[in-house]
């Protein structure tokens, strides 16, 4: 099946946001999402059975307001594309059962595709409106930072060639802002508390770990990431601070937090570009709201003649429209339907574009 | 007519018309592939009834109790099939299809417990069935220790491990018929999720 601008329904249910998404071709037509963020708050990071729960009941709403605001019906639809790995097992499934049914009830091709490579698809939606941005060019590296991952990957083509250049081997970047916002005593999510408290403070003032930076760790996990030692780190500074009776200056180990997360995150990804030859680098994921991630993601990049795309943050965070929009693109390329017999894979890896 | 889901223990899908019965009827008993079989279910019911969807009337949805994981799956479907179709979800009790499908007699008391994992069950208590032919909840459903379940004087305990979606569906037909209320339209968990607050963060110097 190829067709030059299918209209293309998104359905993700990765982790904690129920999207729905309807694109027509690389034009962006309606991108709902309802969150159970709030719910999550009380616990201080991402409950997966609360976000199932969440998403079984913000399913079918999300679904009928993502096709109004469209402006589309079901008939018009000519697939369907929801998001099969990686993610939370338990949330995924909501998604993939109902995308299922849908897909069965109107006799609609299904395309079940990969959340990471589906935050690159964010990339070439446009609003439709002339002076948008010219098209993503390929290969691009791309880093996809939120609470549940942490990826760098070198994307050759869309639909074809992805490739994992390195990922968290432990905590995820956005779940290390959840963690210190914690132990400073500040409400979840952590990383737009962080970005507050940082107002004003010295980013240098304490020196915190960049993990995984050091030499030996350069030839083994020259592209990985580690936050669960910075973490640590914080959390043994501001204990000894407070056993010396001392007053923890928040706006300075905010701000050097901050600064240790966004150097090793563009670090890493700065030096992929480099290592490789690609003077491409694409954000995505919703650390991306943090605005000294991409400050510094600005600096860097224009200090390497790397030219930088984020796309807008609305598209950044976890939403349907960047899983319809990679649909659309498997559509364009002639590929065929999945079919209905794959299942949730929490750990799909990025390879596997399509499931 | 109305197409049925049920993935409150495998996954089972039926087609069932009032008059006719039980249309087609599609399952498998594994309690882990929900998601897996889902669609492929729900296709071949509909192919083997040889109907439409614009034929159905609503989709009859087992709304638990079940294990959470699975159970989703089944409503997550009926909800969006009936999105689709345009048609209206009808809810349904699981263990309310278990008891309409042992055919009980008026006074035929039973307790019908499925599994609810961590050696625990699900159970619901009925003293048999109506004038119109269907069973009357008295208790339930409930949780109780496996090892801790009671059965009132008099009651047959019916340990199911399977819900026939094709029982479910004739029972929502014969609810419907006999204007009865359809159950809540929301999962019968009866259990919070699992999560301990934690007291704050925990030193890591010592
Ligand atoms: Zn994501």
């Amino acid at each position: 099946m190829s067709i030059r601008e299918p209209l293309v329904l998104g359905i993700e249910t990765s982790c904690d946001e129920t999207g729905v998404g309807v694109v027509r071709g690389t034009t962006l037509l309606s991108n709902v999402i309802a969150s159970s963020m709030e719910e999550h708050a009380r616990y201080g990071g991402v409950v997966p059975e609360v976000a199932a729960r969440a998403h079984l009941e913000a399913l079918a709403p999300t679904l009928r307001r993502a096709l109004d605001e469209a402006g589309v019906t079901l008939d018009d639809l000519d697939a369907i594309a929801v998001t099969s790995g990686p993610g939370l097992a338990g949330a995924l499934m909501v998604g993939v059962g109902a995308a299922k049914a849908l897909a069965v009830s109107l006799d609609t091709p299904l395309y079940a595709v990969n959340h990471l490579v589906g935050h690159v698809g964010a990339d070439i939606l446009t609003d439709g409106t002339s002076g948008a941005d010219a098209a993503i060019e390929y290969p691009t590296v791309a880093l996809l930072v939120s609470g549940g991952h942490t990826s760098l990957l070198l994307v050759r083509d869309l639909v074809d060639d992805v490739e994992l250049l390195g990922e968290t081997i432990d905590d995820a970047a956005g779940e290390a802002f959840d963690k210190v916002a914690r132990l400073l005593g500040l409400p979840y999510p952590g990383g737009p508390e962080i970005d507050r408290a940082a107002v004003g403070g010295d980013p240098t003032a304490i020196r915190f770990p960049r993990g995984l930076s050091l030499p030996k760790d350069m030839i083994k996990h020259r592209y990985d990431f580690s936050f669960s030692g910075l973490k640590t780190a914080v959390a043994r500074w501001v204990e000894r601070e407070r056993d010396e009776g001392r007053e923890i200056p928040l706006a300075d180990v905010a701000a050097s937090f901050r600064e240790a997360v966004a150097d090793v995150l563009l670090t890493k990804a700065v030096a992929a570009c480099t290592d490789l030859g690609v003077p491409r680098l694409l954000l995505g994921g919703g650390v991306v709201a943090n605005a000294r991630v991409r400050e510094l993601a600005a600096e860097r990049c224009a200090a390497a003649g790397i030219r930088l795309r984020i796309p807008p943050l609305s598209l950044c965070t976890d939403n349907g429209a960047m899983i319809a929009a990679l649909g659309a693109q498997l559509v364009m390329a002639g590929r065929s339907p999945s079919g209905l017999g794959f299942g949730a894979d929490s750990t799909l890896p990025v390879t596997s574009i399509q499931a | 007519m109305l197409l049925a889901i049920d993935t409150s223990a495998g996954t089972t899908v039926a087609v069932v018309d009032r008059e006719r019965g039980i249309l087609a009827e599609h399952s498998t008993a594994d309690t882990r592939s929900h998601a897996e079989v889902i669609g492929t279910l729900i296709r071949a019911s509909l192919d083997d009834a040889g109907i439409a969807v614009t034929d159905l009337s609503g989709v009859a949805a087992g709304m638990g109790p079940g294990p959470f994981t699975g159970l989703r799956v089944g409503i997550a479907a009926a909800r969006a099939f009936a999105v689709g179709a345009g048609k209206p979800v009808v809810p349904i009790a699981s263990h309310d299809a278990i008891a309409f499908g042992l055919g009980l007699g008026a006074d035929d008391p039973v307790v019908i417990a499925t599994d609810a994992r961590r050696r625990e069950l699900f159970y619901s208590v009925y003293r048999g069935t109506d004038d119109a032919g269907l069973p009357v909840r008295t208790l339930g459903p409930a949780l109780a220790k496996a090892a801790e379940l009671e059965l009132p004087a008099g009651h047959r305990l019916i340990e199911a491990t399977e819900v026939s979606a094709g029982a479910l569906g004739m029972l929502a037909e014969t609810l419907y018929a006999n204007g009865r209320a359809f159950a809540p339209d929301e999962p019968l968990y009866l259990r919070s999720p699992d999560v301990t607050l934690s007291a704050g963060p925990k030193r890591v110097t010592s």
